[in-house]
């Protein structure tokens, strides 16, 4: 009972991890019609925000090590803990959760930039063509990063209150090992959030009414004429944010690295389809239940019947829907079906 | 193989050129049947070394910094800079002059980590660039297939940082050699410090890489703590780069296990560590016993990237800069001066390789390989930062000290992350090798 | 025979293809490529993508999954390797074979899908087969290792006819050791054999149907056509192009490992044939071509070799120019190819053998040539 009732928390939050990348390229899919091979390195850059914010805090004063002769050892105090004292220490310990501050207009611009300045030629053309330029931007990003942090992931800690784990096992009835990380709750809280907003925004604002009816329609919504086109770039720009800060909030969980968008990319797309292209709330539950799946998959009494089984499930359950129903679990007619 | 016929076309050529001048070297005489060799240097003025190194993907920046090894493993070998450990090994051959007065050049290639790719570079250094040996290697799955390839073309490899116990077990090859320490070592050096710190009485749970190199690691692991009289609780199979390793921690929380053991590495390492720490595993009381983790295979750059969490974690690993000894102190000297930091362990065993290959040519006057093979097996040698140490015959394994080491509680600095609980003696983590099966081959 | 009827343009591009092809080790010498490894990855991997552009290029359906076929087929010819014999025949046939029965099973079910979802389907099997030979299959596919020839294999009918083998036993055709440069002739003959067949197809009524389901599938349902076997017929060949290449691989260097299957590999077929332009027939060649000597030479150019080749500069400008130029080579090597592929894309839509022929006619119509220049047209 114990061992279940974790391994659904686990599912959860791994499945707010994977809606949240999904949301975000569905919303490409949906509005512009591109497939953006670049959006998990938009989710690595969001990681990376918290890790130039962190570097920017603990800029340091360098103490000498006196004591190694053959190059320069420092121990570091950062300049915040030398300023501001115990007030410093707190806001580097808090470093993760500040940079949301930051990551949101970051990689609201970076999102516009890349719309403007490179997405937006490919509306027209293929997806063959816009699948190897997105690739081929992927790649430079990754690069980039690459040389300024190098290959090796960064530590990146949550604020030291939520480091640990809850016992929620008390609050359920459960045993007292049913012990959970403060901080994957919030990841969960946080996902559930995002989304939250994402669909309220898209819902109840006349702007996310107008995105609807382009994504439903775009050429008659035009001949009403309203600027879709500038809509869709916002939405991009939406886009760009949702999967930044699903790539912030997931740095205490995986310390980053340059490449952790690529592992991450092909999931999603498969999360995607799973849930049906140009479907929002497809690609949501898609991302949970195989988050779920996933989890059970894993369990040691379900891999002493089938071996293996944790290795392949996302892609047995992704064939088995895709196979039952045609356009995934929501999927509209007719979107990138040819 | 039709590249030989150029090579010897090419002897024959410079057979000819040395017959005319009459200056024939004697090794030339001695060994005359045995110059017919692949990339045979000839009496060309340099000598061409292959350093195949992972320069993309996860362990890039352990690739380079075996590159930047190697890199001053040559400046000693040809005498510029200080000489390093050219200064503290003995015995040595080498005379700053370059390997048998020829100056050692060399090409690099990027494995990305991938067999294919590791074999496609090595290949590129022996058709084309003429590589007479290749080194490198970040991962047990590429050494062992570059290193097949090297025994195939009859080139010898040095392998660069391979831990499985296969790579001198049972993938063992006449042409290949390993510095490195492996899993089996890792298991017998780790075994007394764990009995005196946690006891013999304790249970232990495997999550483990689900690969070859991880397979091995969890069963030399497992054959030692259950000699101590621990009990193993599971031991779970986790996939390669899983990334979120949540549902395979939340498991141990209530399986009676009291310590974790974590066969991972590199990334998988740091991710699979920071998050059974989030789980609150370090803090945990089980059977009235602290909860511990270990992880076997240690290096200074996971435990960068694993950040606070690797504190008071036991581990081994195969060399680190603060050993005191002359040989380790002359090289993080160079090394430091060269690039202002500390090398890595990687870095360490790579520029040994290095230089015991160019030590075993000079020491045998020739490049031709079996003879190499020959100076190179049963070697032994002091002053490379491990103590005494032996290049074991039977195979190709080096025989020396094992560092248990301990996350730093309180480093002095970014670089002071590891501390060498134990300096295991190698006699305690020796073994027969014919446990491991496996035929070296003959040189041919 | 009808079978190897061609026009007259096609007959010069054919004979223009065999020469090229053969004189590699030639014409690619100066640029650093002349070496037999690279010749035969040239050679493999021109044969994956023409493959790969049949199903693509000519129905539009974009696999994500072709790798599963390439792992199958070196899985299959070392196996061949290991119990039948050291001959390359039966290890080519059998890895063919043997992919495009993947192929059929993998091809049927994932055709009843179209678009994208086509594409994810094929994605997660070909993840299936690599996830699963890197961990459970290991008894089969020796896992992270690889699979290997041994000296002690049993090779059946080696042991009948008492052929004896060395320490590593090599791939041989009627005892030519296929490797090094009779290596590359071989996989350069099985590529010809490739272009050749798949110039067949583009040319053949069945090649047409291909376009026409492309172009407008539901129309063709309309006029009564089912589009299904085509479709699958089509899928099948790709699959056993795929696994051609992969017992070529085997062939040339007997190892394979499960990473052949991964989706990077799936995804590096499709980024060769859109870079050197989807549905032409020496395109997929092309941009196999860049690929692969991106990822083995600009990987291997240091700061050394740098410095040497910009030896004839004065000092200070010689260390400007490989400060500007290293970045993008040796470990920056992946920044250089994401940049080509963004500009490919940017300025040559359609990939580069469209480049090629536009600048082909913006020169003719210049200088009002009449004569017609090669026949690289794809």
């Amino acid at each position: 009972m114990d061992a279940i009732f974790l391994q659904v928390l686990n599912g959860l939050d791994k499945g707010g991890a994977y809606a949240l990348i999904a949301l975000g390229l569905t919303l490409v899919f949906g509005t512009l019609g591109v497939v953006n091979f670049a959006h998990g390195a938009l989710f690595m850059l969001g990681a990376f925000c918290a890790v130039t914010f962190q570097f920017m805090m603990t800029a340091s004063k360098q103490i000498k090590d006196e004591s190694i002769t053959f190059f320069d050892a420092y121990k570091e105090v950062p300049y915040l803990e030398i300023w501001f004292g115990h007030v410093g220490t707190v806001l580097i310990d808090w470093v993760v959760p500040l940079s949301i501050i930051m990551a949101i207009p970051v990689m609201l611009l970076i999102g516009l930039a890349m719309e403007r300045g490179l997405i937006r030629y490919f509306y027209k053309r293929s997806h063959a063509e816009q699948i190897l330029v997105t690739f081929g931007l992927a790649i430079v990003l990754q690069e980039i990063i690459k040389s300024f942090f190098g290959a090796n992931p960064i530590p990146t800690p949550a604020p030291e209150i939520v480091a640990g784990s809850a016992n929620i096992g008390a609050l359920f009835g459960l045993g007292d090992s049913v012990v959970y990380p403060y901080w994957r709750l919030i990841y969960l809280a946080f996902s559930g959030l995002v989304i939250f907003a994402v669909f309220a925004f898209l819902q109840f604002t006349t702007f996310g009414m107008v995105v609807r009816a382009g994504m439903a329609d775009r050429e008659m919504v035009g001949l009403l004429g309203i600027n879709v086109e500038r809509r869709f770039t916002i939405v991009f720009g939406i886009a760009a944010v949702v999967a930044g800060l699903a790539g912030v909030m997931y740095t205490p969980i995986l310390p980053p690295d340059y490449n952790m968008g690529m592992e991450f990319l092909v999931l999603s797309f498969v999360v995607v389809v799973v849930g049906g292209m140009g479907s929002l709330g497809g690609a949501v539950s898609a991302g949970f239940l195989l988050g779920i799946l996933q989890s059970f998959a894993s369990m040691n009494e379900v891999k002493a019947i089938i071996p293996g089984i944790d290795q392949i499930i996302i892609y047995l359950v992704a064939v088995i829907i895709l196979l039952t129903r045609p356009r995934g679990l929501m999927g509209r007619k007719g979107v990138m079906e040819d | 193989m039709s590249d030989l016929k150029f090579t010897r076309r090419g002897v024959l050529k410079s057979g000819a050129a040395l017959g005319a001048a009459g200056v024939a070297p004697s090794f030339f005489v001695r060994n005359a049947w045995a110059q017919d060799f692949t990339n045979n240097p000839g009496n060309g003025s340099s000598v061409v070394l292959g350093f195949n190194v992972p320069q993309t993907g996860a362990y890039a920046d352990e690739g380079a910094d075996e590159l930047r090894a190697y890199q001053l493993a040559v400046k000693h070998i040809n005498g510029e800079g200080d000489g390093g450990m050219l200064n503290t090994m003995t015995p040595l051959s080498l005379k700053g002059n370059g390997v048998l007065g020829k100056k050692v050049e060399y090409v690099t290639g990027d494995t990305q980590t991938k067999s294919d790719a590791a074999r496609a570079s090595a290949k590129r250094m022996i058709e084309k660039d003429g590589a007479i040996m290749i080194t490198g290697g970040s991962s047990s799955g590429v050494a062992v297939a570059v290193q097949s390839l090297c025994h195939e073309a009859g080139i010898i490899f040095m392998a660069g940082l391979t831990h499985s116990n296969d790579t001198t077990g049972k993938d063992k090859r006449k042409y290949g050699f390993r510095h490195f320490f492996n899993a089996y070592m890792s298991g017998a050096a780790l075994g007394p410090v764990l009995e005196a710190r946690y006891g013999k009485d304790r249970n232990a749970y495997h999550l483990t890489a689900d690969y070859t190199w991880g397979w091995t690691q969890e069963e030399s692991i497992k054959n030692t703590t259950e000699a101590l009289g621990w009990k193993t609780t599971a031991a779970v199979r986790t996939p390669l780069g899983a990334g979120d390793f949540s549902q395979y921690i939340t498991p141990v929380l209530n399986s009676g296990a009291d310590v974790l053991i974590l066969n991972h590495y590199g990334k998988d390492m740091i991710n699979s560590l920071t998050q059974a720490v989030q789980f609150g595993l370090r803090d945990k009381q089980v059977n009235g016993k602290n909860f511990v983790i270990v992880v076997p295979l240690f290096s200074r750059l996971m435990a960068q990237g694993a950040g606070e969490n690797i504190k008071g974690i036991l581990g081994t690993t195969n060399w680190n800069w603060s050993l005191t000894d002359a040989g380790s102190q002359a090289f993080v000297k160079s090394f430091g001066a060269e690039y202002g930091f500390p090398p890595s362990q990687a870095a360490h065993t790579c520029y040994t390789q290095a230089l015991l290959y160019a030590n075993a040519c000079e020491t045998a006057g020739t490049f031709y390989p079996c003879e190499v093979i020959n100076a190179l097996e049963g070697f032994k040698f002091d002053g490379a930062g491990n103590g005494p140490t032996e290049y074991r015959a039977a195979d190709h394994q080096c025989f020396k000290d094992v560092l248990v080491v301990e996350g730093n509680e309180n480093p002095s600095s970014q670089f002071d992350l590891l501390q060498v609980v134990q300096v295991v003696p190698r006699a305690q983590v020796e073994y027969d090798p014919a446990i491991f099966g496996g035929e070296l081959g003959t040189c041919s | 025979m009808k079978l190897f009827k061609l026009s007259a343009k096609d007959a010069i591009m054919m004979a223009v293809f065999i020469a090229v092809v053969l004189t590699m080790p030639i014409w690619l010498k100066p640029i650093g490529a002349g070496y037999p490894d690279l010749l035969q990855k040239f050679a493999i991997f021109g044969l994956f993508a023409i493959g790969f552009n049949i199903l693509f290029g000519l129905t539009g359906y974009l696999s994500f999954g072709h790798a599963a076929f390439l792992g199958v087929g070196s899985y299959t010819a070392v196996w061949s390797f290991k119990l039948v014999s050291m001959s390359v025949i039966p290890a080519v046939i059998f890895g063919t074979v043997l992919a495009g029965l993947f192929a059929v099973v993998i091809g049927y079910v994932s055709l009843r899908r179209t678009g994208i979802y086509f594409s994810i389907l094929t994605l997660a099997f070909a993840q299936m087969c690599y996830k699963m030979a890197y961990s459970v299959l290991t008894p089969i596919t020796n896992g992270e290792t690889g699979l290997r020839v041994l000296r002690d294999d049993p090779r059946v009918v080696d042991a009948m006819f008492g052929v004896e083998q060395n320490a590593v036993p090599v791939g041989e055709l009627f005892g030519i050791n296929m490797q090094g440069y009779p290596g590359f002739y071989f996989c350069a003959a099985m590529l010809i054999l490739g272009f050749f067949i798949a110039l067949r197809i583009f040319r053949s009524p069945f090649g047409m149907m291909l376009t026409a389901i492309k172009t407008n599938q539901t129309r063709m349902r309309y006029t009564g056509f089912n589009t299904r076997p085509y479709l699958l017929v089509a899928f099948v060949i790709s699959g056993m192009y795929a696994g051609m290449a992969g017992s070529l691989m085997a062939v040339t260097d007997p190892l394979a490992g499960a990473e052949r299957m991964q989706w990077t590999a799936s995804g590096e077929v499709v980024l060769m044939t859109i870079l050197g332009g989807v549905g032409t027939l020496v395109g997929p060649i092309l941009g196999a071509g860049i690929i692969k000597y991106f990822e083995n030479i600009f990987s291997a150019i240091n700061e050394s070799t740098l410095h040497q080749a910009f030896d004839f500069l004065p000092d200070s400008i010689d260390n400007v120019v490989v400060a500007i130029i290293s970045p993008f080579v040796g470990d920056g090597w992946h920044l250089t190819l994401g940049t080509l592929f963004v500009v490919i894309v940017i300025f040559l839509p359609g990939g580069l053998v469209d480049g090629i022929s536009r600048i082909r006619k913006r020169f003719s119509r210049k200088s009002h040539a009449s004569s017609t220049t090669g026949a690289s047209e794809g």
